[in-house]
């Protein structure tokens, strides 16, 4: 049964648009259309409307950010820890709107959707998507909603993109940001873990060129992919202090190439459990989508994508986050400092790495309960 | 690092900030509407002062992460985690009106880079510090030999923060060395109740602390 702070049983809904002949085109400039996005929302929207956090997800996020599915459902949505009344994002004073993104595979439209015109999979034909893509479409979204005015929008990893993504498109809509853990610009390090965990499922013979559904899935390069990407969000003292160089389920070694230890067990366990609830082809297009997003490549610089924002910023880093480094959140700091945006900027000493947005954390929920809360309070300016 | 401060409630209704002396006098140079930077701001009782009582538009530096959390619940909006050694790279040249440095020069391992870095961000500094040739150091030194303990300066000298302590007159010559002309001077004796006046006579021997506002130099000066 959901603890008490829970925002209880929630259901996915489903909002289909661009149908042709009205197509949405993308930033790649080809067209896409219909498109669905699955979304869920938590707590009630008031009278004024002015009441909306729209909530956007990382890399393998979705729709379900709290709560559960069902009775007997026992694992709650991704950010439930700080999502319910009570909670950081307290739905008894806001409402709160999360959707899967574009690409994704757990009810948005995706490569594993049906192309209406081959009555098959997209699988490859999926048009590449982008996080202006993502943004644009939760904006439409919010208008079918008949929402206006964001009181915030708050998110981490590949969220905190979404986030600077948002301020940049519209500036207009946006009273308060929230980017945690997250940068302006994916760097070389962490395009290079994207890619390596492509080629894994690149490299898996069931993969087919993306064309595998019906078929055996390609189960071991998305679960290295994963592995892969488990290590990015963990530190070395994180995984001392998690597994050591303990053994698993023996006491000596096995001299073979079977699981020795816990973090390799640990990490088998992860990917083979993300296989079952994860589609390959989503993880390519999603990290494509990470990896081209720079808003200073597409703006000129970082102060001229930032230069019509009027959201007040609250931006988090982590301390042993290696692959979004402090470095990479203060640099979004500096050059809204350099406009005169007011920016709230602090990094959290924690030990977790880049897995820290997602866990409990004191500092995490009050700095956002707080911020929220005179945010809500003043007008911004 | 720490002296007496005062609890006040600002506006009747507004947040309960704790002051020292020297917040007060620097509360009283600067004019409505100013923008100002607090270079360790702390849990944010000066800019909170000053947003409240002066309409100021209030902004700090903190190297404590609670500090900063401290802020956020206090409602503060510009609050940075940062640490002043590394200087004040995100602000632009002459960008505020005033940055402030309250008994904070003297724990930075490079005053001159940071004082040289304020001349630039602000129109004019606002620096306070505790003055190490006040008669009560000079006696545990002189008298008792002993390393000097006071409400300034509250730490043994193995746990102390202070690594650069200076003397109004060392101050003086120091700011002639950092190119920062010295537009007013305003040394301070604490009493023992907390009352904080203003000291004439004899100021480097009587005064505990002092304020002193600079700007930048002009040329040939």
């Amino acid at each position: 049964m959901p603890e008490e702070g829970s925002v209880g049983i929630v259901e996915t809904k489903y909002f289909t648009f661009a149908a042709p002949p009205s197509e949405m085109t993308l930033e790649c400039g080809r067209t896409l259309g219909p498109i669905t996005l699955a979304y869920e929302t938590y707590g009630e929207l008031n009278e004024a409307r002015d009441n909306v956090i729209l909530i956007v997800h990382a890399l393998s996020g979705d729709a379900h950010a709290a709560g559960y599915h069902h009775a007997r459902d026992k694992q709650p949505g991704w950010w439930d820890i700080m999502i319910g009344p009570g909670r950081a994002f307290d739905t008894r004073k806001y409402f709160l709107i999360c959707s899967n993104v574009l690409g994704g595979c757990k009810g948005s439209t995706g490569p594993s959707s049906i192309n209406p015109r081959s009555g098959g999979p997209y699988g490859l034909s999926f048009p590449m998507v982008t996080v202006r893509d993502w943004v644009d479409t939760q904006k439409l979204l919010l208008e079918h909603l008949g929402i206006r005015q964001l009181l915030c929008v708050a998110g981490g990893s590949t969220g905190g993109m979404q986030v600077l993504q948002w301020v940049v498109s519209y500036p207009d809509m946006v009273r308060l940001a929230i980017p945690i853990a997250t940068t302006s610009k994916l760097s070389a390090q962490a395009i290079a873990f994207n890619e390596v965990g492509r080629q894994a499922i690149q490299s898996d013979p069931n993969w087919r060129e993306g064309d595998y559904y019906g078929k055996s899935v390609p189960r071991h390069g998305l679960a290295i992919a994963r592995m892969i990407g488990h290590i990015t969000y963990l530190s070395d003292r994180s995984m001392h202090q998690k597994f050591g160089r303990r053994l698993q389920d023996k006491s000596a070694y096995g001299y073979n190439f079977l699981t020795d230890f816990q973090v390799e067990s640990y990490l088998r366990y992860k990917g083979n459990h993300f296989v079952n609830r994860f589609d390959a082809n989503s993880y390519l297009y999603i990290t494509k989508a990470m990896d081209y997003f720079d808003l200073t490549q597409a703006y000129g610089s970082l102060e001229e994508a930032f230069a019509r924002v009027k959201s007040r910023f609250l931006v988090i880093s982590f301390s042993s986050d290696w692959l979004f480094p402090t470095y990479q959140s203060k640099e979004t700091v500096s050059a809204l400092r350099r406009l005169n945006v007011e920016a709230i900027f602090t990094e959290i000493q924690t030990d977790y790495g880049h897995d820290a947005f997602l866990l409990e954390s004191e500092q995490l929920s009050s700095l956002i309960g707080n911020f929220l809360a005179y945010g809500s309070e003043q007008a911004a300016g | 690092m720490s002296g007496p401060t005062e609890e006040i409630k600002l506006n009747g209704t507004g947040p309960v900030v704790h002051l020292t002396p020297e917040h007060k006098q620097i509360i009283r140079l600067i004019e409505d509407g100013a923008r100002v930077l607090d270079l360790g701001c702390g849990e944010g009782d000066l800019l909170l002062a000053l947003k409240a009582l002066k309409g100021a538009r209030a902004e700090g530096i903190e190297l404590s992460e609670a500090c900063i959390q401290a802020c956020v619940a206090r409602g503060l909006f510009s609050v940075q985690h940062g640490d002043l050694d590394e200087g004040l790279a995100n602000y632009p040249d002459k960008s505020v009106d005033y940055v402030i440095s309250t008994n904070t020069i003297q724990v930075l391992h490079r005053p001159m880079v940071l004082l040289r870095e304020m001349a630039r961000v602000g129109k004019q500094l606002i620096v306070s510090f505790p003055n190490f040739a006040h008669w009560a150091v000079r006696w545990q030194l002189f008298v008792k030999g002993r390393m000097p303990k006071t409400a300034q300066l509250p730490f043994e000298w193995y746990d102390t923060l202070n690594i650069h302590l200076t003397t109004i007159y060392d101050f003086r010559d120091f700011c002639r060395t950092a190119g920062l002309k010295i537009v007013h001077e305003i040394p301070l004796r604490t009493s023992a109740s907390g009352q904080c006046t203003q000291v004439k006579v004899l100021p480097n021997l009587r005064a505990d602390n002092a304020i002193f506002v600079l700007e930048e130099a002009g040329p040939g000066a």
